[in-house]
């Protein structure tokens, strides 16, 4: 028994079976991330003003990694046109190219941007004691300006004991530049450079304090959805890889000397679910980097 | 762009099919090139101060779409795709608008804030 | 119309018109073809009986439930006993049930009834075993996908059922897992970080969506492919077409919710908080969370997909009962374009009702005008649904066979659970009504005597197709009538109390609520539960002549020929059984799915892959009606 048309197009379709399998999945996914996207949006508005962090994420990094990402895409539609021509080894080096391409983006993601986040605090103040802090906050002057008001200090905690300690009264933060000028006009915007925190300390009273947590998913409903979403899309890289190695090994060859359409065909399906990622990418990356 | 019809039997044809495909290939740079140009304007912009936050997630968001736009139609090839994907994807793109837009509003729109 | 214009045209291609091919599967040891096979017969009967043995298995849920419901505080006598073994000590210490397990019941009657119980029956068993028989396929496009769909199901149901032993027992927080609770209970001492009650269901449902998502996905595709030649869409026996829709709303409707079930997953395990707002004060302390979330999220995804839910458990239902009631009325179903155009129609319009369900959530005007419009137009198109069936049998000579029994029910039940629905898609008729009892009655007469007579239904309709045999027609009546009257016994006074007020998670029944004082037919709202409960247990009673019937039919049943209904679709063209690759010789399909009692015929059925003669087509052309 076969099944019909998994390689020749149906007549009145025109279209052979997984290309519609994959682009139905497609559209699963595109109702997935699109429950996330929207809950990006609900909670995004229903945050309470500065609540919502900016300028947090490493732009240069994120840039790169979306450069990697696109150049992954125009490879893989490379491999499958040199599928179409017949030109076999070309394909080896594009789909070589897509896994590395894969790989350093999940790299990067897991070794340098995520393992960032943990070791930077932020401190969240008491409504209180803003003005205590004000020469932190600068919050007179983006009053004025009709901004919305810092109720966060962040950078690096020099005494991380404090946390679980009572008997130590206050914290060490080392500050993000953004705190030690609040007041100049370049740090309206958020600082997008990542830049290490400085040598200058503050020290914030523990009754000043309501919460303090660093940039883990528990920090804010920001980082909660920077981590899902980027965790999901980073799950979705990793599974792409995967079937990629798969398609790439010698069983490949096997299936291009049997039958190179349907390998062709292959290709094609697994560089759309590819495109794919990349173009959720290309969304998180303004919404969550720069915005 | 259109797809690349399927290969030819006839060597003759498939010189002629190859060289068509090559021609595609150009395309696919062109877009690749275009992509990481809009990924750093992208970049540049979200300095600029369109005024408000809102503003700028509305440019930042036009580009990222328009990046999407050019994904989609070239790489996955929408941009002369069968009927029946069309459709499909016609249905999807109106709940995920709905998705967004009438939970927007229940937001937007409550008895008491 | 014109058979041979509607063709589509594959000549020069590579078609398989026999399927030669079976010698290699004798090859097949029993493992892979009963367990782990790729056909889709084994897996739409594997889904089947896990389906139905997931029903009983949430019924009896239930049962024990309406035992707390009518004798609150007291020990369930005999096996109350023994019900500790197996839940674990703290469910039922001295058969008494305990608030927490009442919860536990509740929310998995709900999880289990419908996400593993009546979807993999409806939709997945059904589907699977009788679309591609229906369109003339080989098989689902993707026969490796499709395992892999019935596997992730049965992970996903392991997992469910494992959260029953874990300390501290099943979910608790309702089959909706509405948040803040959910996001905090099963948490603290006693519980296990990860292996409690609602982060299994969590895990669980995620396999149940991947399951779904697969099965969609192939639906879909086979349908669209791999129809037979000459089988256009508007040739299509409406059981597809409603399958086709259904496939539509779980691939586009559950990735929402499982993005939804996502972050509840994080919110338990990664301390995030997308449903929790600040200032969570649980047990006397504050909790340290970031805040910033909301609850009121969560309701938006999961009754995105919650809404549409409902139609993937009758739509089916709808397609069954179709099938059934033409063929046994002899005569084509009356308004088939209606019947196509409906289903589409319910299909689109399904996505945007869901706020309905979260009036009192606190939405505005412009919003609530919104969701009462749409919620208002959806019931057009289940009306012309419905009265097309009845209207289908107005005329038509009717055999009363066990099938048709089941079919016939269904649709007064449905009717009911129907109209009671419209007061609550106002706001304002809403929000008494919300949680009570009344909404409980509405809804489960649209699954249970609803969707699930249609599966009986189905499951007698089909059974000679997969087995070669009837099952018994006599203890198929026992079967039926004392089901019929069970079902409306019990969910017919839940109106009643519904409308006294009583509310739908109350753990005592309602007994120590003093406006219970008032009666409706010389019984108080309490009271309604004795006789509701002993109607439960008696409908349980009356299962047992239909498992004792299927199993033993399938060895001892009568035995049929190929087409023991007389039907006209695809599928009693194949063998019964049919082989793997189901047909002998590859179907072509010249007509409409219905044409029974076609005029100028010997037999009053004529079958899709009959020829349509010169004489025939110049009649059609005179008589407009008989073209399809």
């Amino acid at each position: 028994m076969e099944i019909p048309y998994t390689i020749s197009t149906r007549p009145d379709t025109g279209l052979w079976n997984a290309k519609i399998g994959i682009w139905l999945f497609l559209a699963s996914e595109v109702m997935l991330f699109g429950g996330l996207f929207s809950a990006y949006i609900f909670l995004r508005l229903d945050a309470q003003p500065g609540e919502w962090p900016h300028g947090l994420l490493n732009v240069p990094v994120g840039t790169m990694n979306t450069a990697i990402l696109i150049m992954s895409s125009v490879t893989v539609v490379l491999a499958w046109a040199a599928l179409k021509m017949r030109r076999y080894n070309a394909y080896w080096w594009y789909m070589l190219a897509t896994i590395m391409c894969g790989v350093i983006f999940l790299f990067v993601k897991l070794y340098y941007e995520w393992p960032q986040k943990f070791e930077h605090y932020g401190v969240f103040l008491k409504p209180s004691a803003l003005e205590k802090y004000e020469q932190y906050l600068g919050n007179n002057r983006r009053t004025e300006k009709g901004m919305e008001p810092r109720i966060e200090i962040s950078g690096h905690l020099h005494n991380p004991e404090a946390i679980k300690d009572p008997s130590i009264k206050e914290y060490e933060i080392g500050l993000d530049p953004v705190f030690v000028d609040p007041n100049n006009p370049t740090n309206d915007r958020p600082h997008f450079l990542y830049v290490p925190p400085t040598d200058h300390i503050a020290k914030i009273e523990k009754e000043d304090v309501e919460r303090i947590d660093s940039f883990g998913p528990w920090h804010s409903a920001y980082f909660a959805s920077y981590f899902t979403i980027t965790g999901l899309h980073g799950a979705h890289v990793l599974a792409g890889v995967l079937v990629f190695i798969y398609m790439w090994l010698p069983v490949s060859k096997k299936l291009y000397q049997r039958n190179p359409e349907h390998l062709a065909n292959r290709v094609e399906v697994c560089g759309l679910f590819w495109h794919f990622v990349d173009l959720v990418w290309i969304f998180v990356f303004p919404l969550f980097y720069l915005l | 762009m259109n797809n690349p019809p399927d290969i030819s039997q006839d060597p003759a044809e498939h010189e002629e099919y190859a060289h068509n495909v090559q021609k595609h290939v150009r395309g696919y740079l062109t877009v690749g090139a275009l992509l990481l140009a809009f990924t750093g304007i992208t970049v540049a912009l979200s300095y600029v101060d369109f005024g408000t936050r809102k503003a700028n997630i509305g440019v930042a968001m036009l580009v990222a779409t328009l990046k999407a736009g050019l994904v989609a139609a070239i790489f996955m090839h929408l941009a002369a795709e069968k009927r029946l994907i069309y459709r499909v994807l016609i249905f999807t793109g109106l709940f995920v608008l709905a998705l967004f837009w009438l939970t927007f509003l229940a937001w937007y729109n409550p008895v008491v804030r | 119309m014109d058979a041979s214009t509607s063709l589509p045209a594959a000549a020069g291609h590579h078609h398989p018109h026999t399927h030669a091919g079976e010698h290699e599967h004798h090859e097949l040891g029993w493992w892979r073809k009963y367990i782990f096979s790729t056909d889709h017969k084994v897996i739409g009967i594997q889904y089947g009986l896990c389906g139905l043995v997931f029903l009983f298995f949430g019924f009896s849920l239930m049962m024990i439930m309406r035992w707390q419901l009518a004798y609150p505080g007291q020990a369930l006598p005999v096996i109350g006993k023994w019900l500790p073994y197996f839940f674990g000590p703290n469910t039922m210490p001295d058969g008494k049930m305990t608030p927490e397990f009442y919860n536990s019941l509740g929310a998995m009657h709900g999880t289990i009834m419908i996400f593993l119980g009546v979807v993999p029956v409806a939709f997945a068993a059904f589907g699977n075993f009788v679309v591609p028989l229906q369109i003339g396929a080989p098989d689902m496009t993707f026969p490796k996908v499709n395992a892999a769909s019935f596997w992730a199901f049965g992970v996903g149901g392991v997992i469910m059922l494992t959260s029953f032993f874990v300390p501290g027992g099943a979910a608790k927080g309702g089959w909706t897992s509405y948040v803040p609770l959910s996001d905090i209970a099963d948490k603290g001492p006693g519980f296990h970080p990860f292996l409690n009650g609602q982060t299994l269901w969590l895990v669980g449902f995620i396999f149940l969506i991947t399951s779904s998502l697969l099965g969609a996905v192939n639906f879909i595709t086979t349908i669209i492919q791999l129809r037979a030649k000459g089988l256009t869409w508007m040739r299509l026996p409406f059981f597809v077409w409603a399958q086709f829709v259904t496939a539509f709303l779980l691939l586009l409707a559950f990735p929402p919710l499982e993005a939804a079930i996502v972050m509840q997953l994080m919110d338990r395990t990664a301390a995030t908080s997308f449903f929790l707002p600040a200032g969570m004060i649980v047990n006397g302390a504050p909790l340290h969370i970031s805040g910033g979330g909301s609850p009121i999220l969560w309701q938006h995804l999961f009754w995105f997909l919650g809404h549409p839910e409902v139609y993937v458990l009758i739509l089916p239902a709808f397609g069954i009962v179709a099938e059934i009631l033409a063929n046994n009325s002899r005569k084509p179903l009356w308004g088939y374009k209606s019947l196509v155009f409906s289903v589409l129609v319910i299909g689109f319009l399904s996505f945007i009702v869901w706020a309905h369900h979260m009036w009192l959530t606190g939405m505005g005007s412009t919003v609530s005008a919104f969701f009462q419009t749409t919620t208002l137009l959806i019931s057009i198109p289940s009306v012309i649904i419905l009265s097309a069936f009845f209207i289908s049998l107005w005329g038509g000579s009717i055999r009363f066979t066990v099938p048709m029994l089941w079919a016939t029910a269904f649709l007064p039940m449905f009717g009911i659970g129907g109209l009671t629905g419209i007061p609550l898609a106002f706001n304002s008729a809403d929000l008494y009504l919300h949680d009570t009892y009344y909404i409980i009655a509405h809804f489960h007469y649209i699954v249970a005597p609803g969707t699930i007579f249609g599966l009986f239904a189905g499951i007698y309709y089909w059974f000679p197709k997969a087995t070669g045999r009837t099952m018994n027609e006599f203890w198929g009546k026992v079967h039926f009538w004392p089901s019929l009257i069970c079902m409306n016994v019990i969910f017919l006074p839940m109106f009643l109390q519904g409308m006294l007020g009583m509310h739908r998670r109350w753990y005592d029944g309602g007994q120590g609520w003093t406006l219970s004082g008032e009666h409706i037919w010389g019984l108080t709202g309490f009271q309604w539960n004795t006789p509701i409960s002993w109607a439960a247990w008696i409908m349980g009673l009356a299962q047992i002549p239909f498992i004792i019937n299927f199993f033993w039919s399938i060895k001892h049943g009568k035995k049929v020929n190929d087409n023991p209904w007389e039907a006209t679709t695809l599928e009693w063209t194949a063998p019964s059984p049919p082989p793997h690759g189901n047909f002998v010789i590859t179907p072509v399909a010249y007509r409409g799915p219905y044409e029974y009692s076609l005029p100028g015929r010997e037999k009053d059925f004529t079958m899709q892959n009959e020829p349509v003669e010169p004489a025939e087509r110049s009649r059609r052309a005179a008589e407009p009606a008989l073209a399809h």
